[in-house]
């Protein structure tokens, strides 16, 4: 097990590697004069000379690679040309509302999707299991803002039960810890807080999902249908066990296995999909900050934040495929 | 068919030809009937972009009912505007009929682009293999190491805001979906009974490759191809709710209709609708096709 964490971490340096420099260099292509954009109307010759020596835009690029790599190792992005806060700051301070908008639209898929998906096989070919399969496809070729645009309209302005943006609600003056904020409603008993988190989660949690919840549907029906039709099953039903026991041990266990690779899939997309959502919605993670950044042409920020979202990424990755380990003891050992 | 191939397949115990392999997936194509919902909506989305200016019953983009538009008042669905004008006065049907081209072009120009780019990765490395295999998976790798919206935004924050840059943005992306496709296809092909033999008659590698196992292995490139058409519709609207789609606004777009949409969402909701509903019955079809197309190429295949 140990290994093959060892092993999967390696296989990520030069994808790291590759990435700085293709980061680097996608910069440096972009249009558009960084210090130029920053001073706006006020850029004089002077002034644009001074912010491409304080930026160090006025070096060799090769220098700048250097430099830029050798600041990366220790933890250095540069600081944003828009705010001049520190890139790596800002991603830590808004990456706990993605984490948890991710996480809640991760659970939407799985709570929702697992059990539509199970049933849907059971009852293979019925007008339940078809509009199950109707329904998954319907979620995927929505559009994810369209869905976001459509559950505001709706839920928020239409019927007014739920708020239409934010995290929480500007009045509740919350302690807080991790940023996660249902947690730290929850770590310093302010209930209230917490559950103005979670009713602002909902919508988000909703549209970010729908893809995901799809997807899990479909892969659940399908590996449930693969299973049942599987000798054990069989086995397990024909010496008299409970259909609940063979559906629980014997059934859903295994047929587990294609819905934990495909969740863990499943992350580059609800990353993507969050620049989307949290866009509609004025939720403060990364992917409102990336919005931004890309219509300011904020460099250090596009550099620090696509660099560090695909680590998450590939750690993520690893995390499924260990934990794929975990549910099938026949993956530890190969 | 040349003469090595008639001698092989005699060799490899003679496997259908391919003829008859695709007389089978005709067949399994026509009694599904999501292949046909497909095949219809496909159909429907393609005379309506390509005739567009004869369905509009306008111009597009022309302000010519500007003087209707007053900051409080827009005037909504008439006679005259089926569904409208927009607050620059504009007809909004016009718009809609005349999104369908531009969809259609940036999703069948990217889907090419991603296919060829794609295809000619995965063939310097599913037909060359070793070290050239090696190094073109690194780079798949590293391509596929950045979501896919986000591969698309860098790629549509180098080009510009135009028509090129959502395509370039959007090939980018699938770029290293259809080099793995390939190669895979490729590594299956290579122990089958009819390379042995090409092999063993002393055909040139480039020429058993080129020849022989890419004709065989385009398959999962046709499915996927497909399906890209349909993420490629939601793309296209989704790069222009960023603000990094076509800059032009004489050109109709189904995404730009749907931010427009936003701004007068509480007033009249259902202007999001109709492009929204484009978008998505557009992608559906493809969606169908692709699928039906996946199972009548693979019918073991379930799902």
């Amino acid at each position: 097990m140990l290994s093959l964490v060892v092993r999967r971490l390696g296989l990520l340096v030069p994808v790291l590697v590759g990435l700085s420099v293709l980061l680097f260099a996608w910069v440096r292509a972009l249009p558009g004069d960084p210090a130029r954009a920053l001073l706006g109307e006020r850029a004089t010759p002077a002034g644009i000379a001074e912010v491409n020596r304080l930026y160090g835009f006025d070096q060799p690029w090769w220098q700048q690679y250097l430099t830029y790599v050798s600041r990366i190792a220790r933890g250095d992005f540069g600081n944003s040309t828009r705010t001049g806060q520190p890139v790596l700051d800002t991603f830590l301070e808004r990456f706990p509302a993605t984490v948890e908008l991710a996480v809640a639209a991760l659970l939407v898929a799985v709570v929702v999707g697992i059990p539509l998906g199970y049933l849907a096989a059971r009852r293979a070919g019925s007008w339940w299991d078809q509009l199950v399969v109707g329904g998954s496809l319907l979620g995927v070729v929505v559009p994810v803002f369209f869905l976001a645009f459509l559950l505001k309209w709706l839920f928020a302005l239409e019927l007014g039960w739920l708020p239409t943006a934010g995290r929480q609600d500007a009045r509740i003056d919350a302690t807080h810890v991790t940023n996660l904020y249902v947690l730290d409603g929850l770590l310093t008993r302010e209930w209230d807080a917490s559950w103005d988190a979670v009713v602002h989660l909902v919508l988000p949690a909703l549209a970010l999902g729908a893809i995901p919840l799809a997807i899990v549907v479909r892969i659940t029906r399908a590996s449930v249908l693969e299973v049942l039709t599987e000798d054990h099953v069989r086995t397990a039903e024909a010496k008299g066990l409970l259909r609940r026991t063979v559906s629980r041990r014997h059934v859903l266990r295994n047929a587990m296995l294609p819905v934990s690779t495909t969740l863990g899939l499943q992350a580059g997309a609800l990353l993507a999909g969050a620049v989307l959502t949290e866009t509609v919605f004025a939720f403060n993670g990364i992917g409102e900050y990336l919005f931004q950044a890309v219509n300011q042409l904020d460099y250090p920020v596009l550099q620090g934040f696509i660099l560090v979202i695909a680590v998450v990424y590939a750690l993520v990755n690893l995390v499924v495929d260990v934990s794929y380990g975990l549910l099938d003891p026949r993956v530890r050992t190969a | 068919m040349s003469a090595t191939s008639a001698v092989v397949a005699e060799a490899a115990g003679s496997a259908p030809t391919s003829a008859a392999r695709g007389r089978a997936v005709w067949e399994r194509l026509r009694r599904d009937p999501g292949a046909w919902a497909g095949a219809v909506i496909v159909t429907a989305f393609v005379v309506v972009a390509l005739a567009a200016p004869l369905i509009a019953p306008y111009e597009p983009a022309r302000s010519q009912w500007i003087g209707q538009i007053t900051p409080a008042h827009v005037p909504g669905p008439s006679a005259d505007h089926l569904l409208g004008l927009d607050s620059f006065g504009s007809d909004l049907f016009t718009q809609l009929v005349h999104g369908a081209r531009q969809s259609l072009v940036i999703g069948v120009v990217s889907t090419l682009l991603g296919l060829l780019a794609g295809s000619a990765l995965g063939l310097l490395a599913g037909g060359i293999g070793g070290r050239v295999d090696t190094a073109v998976m690194r780079v798949v790798d590293v391509l596929l190491s950045v979501p896919a919206l986000l591969l698309a935004v860098s790629v549509a924050a180098v080009v510009g805001r135009s028509a090129l840059s959502v395509m370039v943005a959007i090939a980018a992306a699938q770029v290293p979906i259809f080099a793995r496709l390939l190669r895979a296809s490729l590594l299956a092909q290579r122990g089958r009974d009819y390379v042995v033999a090409l092999r063993s008659l002393g055909l040139r590698q480039r020429r058993i490759v080129v020849g022989h196992m890419l004709p065989n292995a385009l398959g999962p490139l046709l499915v996927q191809a497909t399906l890209v058409l349909a993420t490629a519709v939601i793309e296209v609207a989704a790069l222009s709710y960023l603000g990094l789609g076509q800059a032009d606004p004489a050109v109709a777009e189904w995404g730009r209709m749907l931010v427009k949409a936003q701004e007068r969402l509480e007033a009249e909701p259902d202007l999001a609708l109709w492009p929204g509903a484009c978008i998505a019955v557009t992608a559906l079809g493809f969606t169908l096709l692709g699928e039906a197309l996946r199972q009548a190429l693979d019918p073991r295949a379930r799902r």
